[in-house]
């Protein structure tokens, strides 16, 4: 190291002897950035190894066939004969249907799942007790999870109907491979053996199921060119066909976008700590100006001086980006345990050495970044300063002062980099630079209007405390930017992570709060609807509607088939309006989970032969169909044509339900139809006595209480919620040590003034209502412009990235900027407290 | 050795400019030990600030060494310090972080000097402070803390010395010794120093006297004490 330079390193420990405690408070400021950046890359990586791993035991094979009905026998031959050139087979069926236990008489709908005697072709299914998933092939027994034996109040060993059939409850199973452990909370699982299916007679005209098999590849076949060759032929039958691969792509994928959105607030909460660790720089800077002054009496040049300071922010930089890792790693051990038994995955959790690298090096980096705008003042102390405390301590600043300016490119440019590294997406990411960028103007322009508005409105009339304290505001040197800066941004982010959780959520609650019924059937058939709708009646209760439901798909468009409709409007063949099954509906009113948004509802528009329907407004833009088209069904294999007539839009979050095509009903009032009844039902002992009465006379009618259905979907809202909070609390937390250096800045001179106060008389209760007074306007404002701007926030997010309707939630809104306020106000008197220690001698001999 | 040529130091005030120096000029030969007096306001510190390179003057050049300050930047005035001046301070201005001997090694450190130890305790040892070099300067006495800040500006073996009110903060027994100790220390290095102080007995002690009143030299004159010693390099 040449000459000059060779002590600096030596010199800025030594000189930081008494600083060090304090910049590692300042720098705390991005610790808990770096721990959830750390957290959040190591926690993504472990499961992206897991799927990597295990995709094959989550999917249960390296292809997948899917399809809603039988395969063709020419299908069901191609599979067969690639069977006997190496691959596993195995078949599994899946359904809905009650699942009745005549022991405690509860019925409860369950997903059964009819698996062939190869199945899984990966993995192994682990019951309770052990090795009983080879029993079900021998006789009718069943294996269910169990949260199945809980809602059943079952046991082992009891008997349970589906459908026409009994299977003995032989054990619980505790993990299978493609079958998370969420989805059996949402739906109760029933496994047994294919061959029984039959006996059940459940898999009628109109039921639906899901036929899958799974093929296991021998090793070193690749799934995507062995399906290759076989792939359009079964999709021409509209069976869906998957590999291994494309599983592994989409999961990691899903994880990727996920990392990614909570990246985005760990890199917010970076960016929160930065002007942390600006505002407590500066602070730490004022205190050093007289020692800079005398380096520079002494010989220091600019460039050795700052070289001092910045080797010391960048020490303690380290210092608090090294405990934010170590919070990072600490959440990535804990999560995985908060989250058991809700990912489709073993993940082992282990150290990810790249994530902790890049934690720390971004958080050095930010840490440094920020501390250079202010350090580089010191290059301006005078050194006359030394010599004479009321000479101008900084020179003035040169306007072409590079190094300043390089600087703040440097600051723009980080923002911008990290915000792209984290949304993988240059445009997104200027995007969201963008708006943190737009954020943190009007949050300093409110202070600057604070400033301004407080100059000018405080009159001598006011009581001298208060005015002392407002004065405060915009007295030279004044910490309100600062402050405002922190305490602004603190709240945007917890108010916008508030109001967005609480938009989306709302959607569900409403939804499920507002269906008219609490029971529903489906899956009667037409000739079950009086019975049942007389089993209701028997209980002195009454079926609110009974919906009838009739399986089509599209033919043609105006007379053209539909490839040649789709390539003159360039939709392509494979688009999923033309290939699937609709189960629509007929009728000759609106409902209330309806609008009409252009035409007119059925009112003989159309001709005396041509019907007319109405489609929900998606589907007719993905058929590229408007007001007028007639469009051909086949409804069973009875072409059905019908004139469009109106458009609708339709609340699909309600539980009533909804059709994307709903007919006249001169229509489809003769076709083969089921039906969906709704009752209202008055109490849960008559909805589960009518359940057990329709279940015992016809198995094959399913039924849901909604009551239940909503316990668990507010179940999970809550848990969403609890993640949502802790993110919420995590960046409170984060604006505690950010708005102590925010506040920190303006100590010597709250100090000094103080003393002073008590030198000239005032009391500690006096000095204390100043401080109020000034804590409480700086804590309203920053609070309260941010929460009109995470309003902004959250409607953009809210309205573009998740297409809802944004409803201001109030209250949470205004509780979050009571609380921000509250904490400026506690932070701002606990900073102050040494003004009330010290003595009046304290300022005499300071001067 | 150092040459003030019509200097002029103005600041602005209100509508117009105050002149706190007004075409001040002289030359101070090394070796030499100079007292700047006058009451408060007319301009001693500033004229030290101008002599020492810490400030530019409105008009007026000031030679050190042959050396223009005034064509320097502020970072070769600083280099210039660091090799040819020392200072000490009304308030001893010591670095609170730093110990004694790390005080006193913080020129040679800017410098870049090997050795700054072993000078540093050589000359808290010829200060008499040998057995308090890991003391911080709160645990120092006044005295003990100039004694300190001497030892600091004489680490660079300067050529020419100030000191503002070197004992304006201490008591007469302990001003007297550190006076003293500069005295010694003038003689044996051959040093200028230039003191500037409102206390006349000190004034007195020097070998010449400049008076300032309102920005003017109003005396320039040499006294009865012993006469400079020559610039020799014994205490270097």
């Amino acid at each position: 190291m040449t000459g000059r330079w060779r002590w600096i390193p030596s010199l800025a420990w030594r000189e930081s002897r008494t600083a060090r405690r304090r910049l590692l408070l300042y720098m705390s400021s991005i610790s808990l950035g770096v721990g959830a950046l750390v957290a959040i890359d190591s926690i993504a990586d472990n499961v992206s190894a897991a799927v990597r791993l295990q995709s094959r035991s989550v999917m249960g094979g390296d292809v997948s066939f899917t399809s809603d009905t039988r395969y063709p026998d020419s299908l069901k031959a191609v599979l067969d004969s690639l069977a006997r050139t190496g691959p596993t087979m195995a078949t599994v069926v899946t359904f809905t249907s009650m699942a009745y236990a005549p022991r405690t008489q509860i019925t409860r709908l369950a997903q059964v799942r009819a698996v062939g005697p190869t199945y899984p072709p990966y993995g192994a299914v682990t019951s309770e007790p052990a090795n009983l998933w080879g029993e079900l092939q021998k006789r009718p027994t069943a294996l269910v999870s169990p949260s199945t034996l809980i809602s059943l109040d079952a046991n082992v060993g009891d008997t349970l109907s589906i459908g026409f059939s009994q299977f003995i409850i032989i054990g619980t199973t505790n993990s299978v491979p493609g079958d998370p452990g969420l989805a059996s909370a949402i739906g109760p699982r029933v496994f047994i053996a294919e061959q029984y299916v039959a006996s059940t007679q459940l898999l009628g005209f109109g039921s639906r199921a899901s036929f899958e098999t799974l093929v296991r590849l021998p090793d070193g076949v690749q799934s995507p060119q062995w399906v290759e060759p076989i792939r359009a032929r079964f999709r021409a039958a509209n069976i869906r066909v998957r590999t291994v691969v494309q599983q592994e792509e989409n999961m990691t994928e899903a994880i990727g976008r996920l990392a990614d959105f909570l990246g985005i607030v760990g890199m917010i909460a970076l960016l929160l700590g930065g002007i942390g660790v600006a505002s407590g720089v500066n602070a730490f800077m004022n205190r050093k100006i007289d020692t800079v002054a005398v380096l520079r009496c002494l010989g220091a040049t600019g460039s050795q001086v700052l070289a001092i300071y910045v080797t010391q922010a960048a020490l303690m930089g380290l210092a608090g980006a090294a405990i934010g890792a170590a919070i990072g790693v600490a959440i990535q051990f804990a999560l995985p345990v908060a989250l058991e038994g809700t990912l489709p995955l073993d993940v082992t959790v282990q150290i990810v050495p790249k994530a902790i690298g890049v934690g720390l090096a971004i958080g050095v980096w930010v840490a440094l970044v920020f501390s250079l705008r202010p350090l580089l003042a010191l290059r301006r102390v005078s050194p006359l300063q030394a010599l004479r405390r009321d000479a101008e301590a900084l020179e003035h600043q040169r306007r072409r002062d590079i190094p300043s300016h390089l600087v703040n490119i440097a600051l723009v440019a980080s923002v911008v980099v990290l915000a792209i590294s984290r949304t993988d997406n240059w445009r997104r990411g200027i995007l969201v630079a963008l708006g943190i960028g737009v954020s943190l103007l009007l949050l300093w322009g409110s202070a600057a209007l604070l400033s301004h508005l407080a100059r000018r409105l405080v009159a001598q009339r006011l009581p001298y405390l208060l005015r002392q304290g407002v004065a405060n505001l915009y007295r030279p040197a004044n910490q309100t930017r600062s402050v405002i800066l922190a305490l602004g941004f603190g709240a945007f982010l917890v108010s916008t992570l508030y109001l967005v959780q609480a938009n989306l959520l709302r959607q569900f609650e409403v939804s499920a709060q507002a269906a008219r019924g609490n029971l529903v059937f489906f899956d009667v058939q037409d000739d079950q609807r009086v019975a049942i709708d007389s089993i209701v009646q028997a209980t002195g209760e009454q079926a609110v509607s009974a919906t009838p439901l009739v399986t089509m798909k599209l033919k043609s468009i105006n007379g053209q088939t539909l490839d040649v409709w789709g390539a003159a409007h360039a939709l392509p063949r494979r688009n999923w309006a033309f290939n699937r099954e609709y189960r629509s509906t007929y009728r000759d009113t609106v409902v209330v989970t309806e609008q009409i948004t252009a035409g007119k509802w059925f009112g003989g528009s159309g001709t005396d032969t041509l019907s007319e329907m109405s489609l929900e407004q998606g589907l007719a833009t993905d058929l590229a169909v408007s007001l007028g088209d007639t469009l051909t069904w086949d409804v069973q294999g009875v072409p059905v044509a019908a004139r469009l007539t109106s458009l609708r839009e339709v609340n699909w979050g309600r539980f009533e339900p909804n059709f994307f095509a709903v007919f006249q009903s001169k229509a489809l009032s003769t076709a083969p139809k089921m039906f969906v009844l709704v009752a209202a039902i008055s109490t849960d002992t008559v909805i589960a006595r009518i359940q057990r009465n329709v279940v015992l006379r016809f198995p094959n009618a399913s039924s849901v209480d909604l009551s239940l259905l909503r316990a668990t979907v507010l179940e999970i809202i809550g848990r969403i919620t609890l993640a949502v909070r802790f993110l919420a609390l995590f960046s409170l937390a984060m604006a505690v040590p950010v708005l102590f250096s925010a506040v920190a800045a303006t100590r010597r001179d709250r100090l000094r003034e103080g003393v002073l106060l008590k030198t000239l008389g005032a009391t500690r209760a006096q000095i204390g209502r100043i401080l109020l007074a000034e804590y409480a306007l700086l804590g309203m404002l920053g609070a309260f412009t941010g929460m009109l701007l995470s309003f902004a926030g959250a409607w953009a997010l809210v309205t573009f990235v998740f297409d809802g309707q944004f409803a201001p939630a109030l209250l949470p809104a205004f509780l979050i900027a009571g609380v921000m306020m509250t904490l400026a106000v506690a932070i701002g008197m606990a900073t102050g407290r040494e003004v009330f220690r010290e003595t009046p001698m304290a300022a005499l001999r300071d001067n | 050795m150092l040459v003030a040529s019509n200097l002029q130091k103005e600041y602005p005030s209100g509508a117009g400019t105050l002149a706190v120096l007004k075409q001040v000029s002289f030359t101070i030969p090394q070796g030499s030990l100079v007292a700047i007096v006058g009451p408060s306001g007319s301009g001693k510190t500033t004229l030290l600030g101008l002599l020492a390179g810490l400030d530019v003057p409105s008009s007026g050049t000031v030679s050190l060494d042959g050396v223009e300050l005034n064509r320097l930047t502020e970072d070769e005035r600083a280099r210039l310090r660091g090799e040819k001046v020392g200072f000490i301070f009304q308030t001893f201005q010591l670095i609170p972080t730093l110990t004694a001997l790390e005080n006193v090694q913080v020129p040679l450190e800017l410098r870049g000097d090997f050795g700054a130890p072993e000078r540093a305790k050589m000359l808290l040892e010829h200060v008499g402070l040998g057995d308090r070099m890991d003391h911080f300067p709160t645990q120092l006495s006044g005295g003990e803390q100039q004694r300190v800040a001497i030892a600091r500006a004489f680490s660079n073996s300067p050529k020419i010395l100030f000191a503002d009110e070197p004992t304006g903060n201490l008591d007469g027994v302990t001003g007297a010794k550190i006076v003293e100790l500069l005295e010694s220390l003038n003689k044996s290095s051959g040093s200028t120093v230039v003191i500037v102080t409102h206390d006349l007995t000190l004034a007195e002690r020097a070998g010449r006297i400049i008076r300032l009143r309102d920005g003017d030299v109003v005396e320039d004159r040499t006294t009865s004490a012993t006469p400079p010693v020559p610039a020799s390099s014994t205490a270097r």
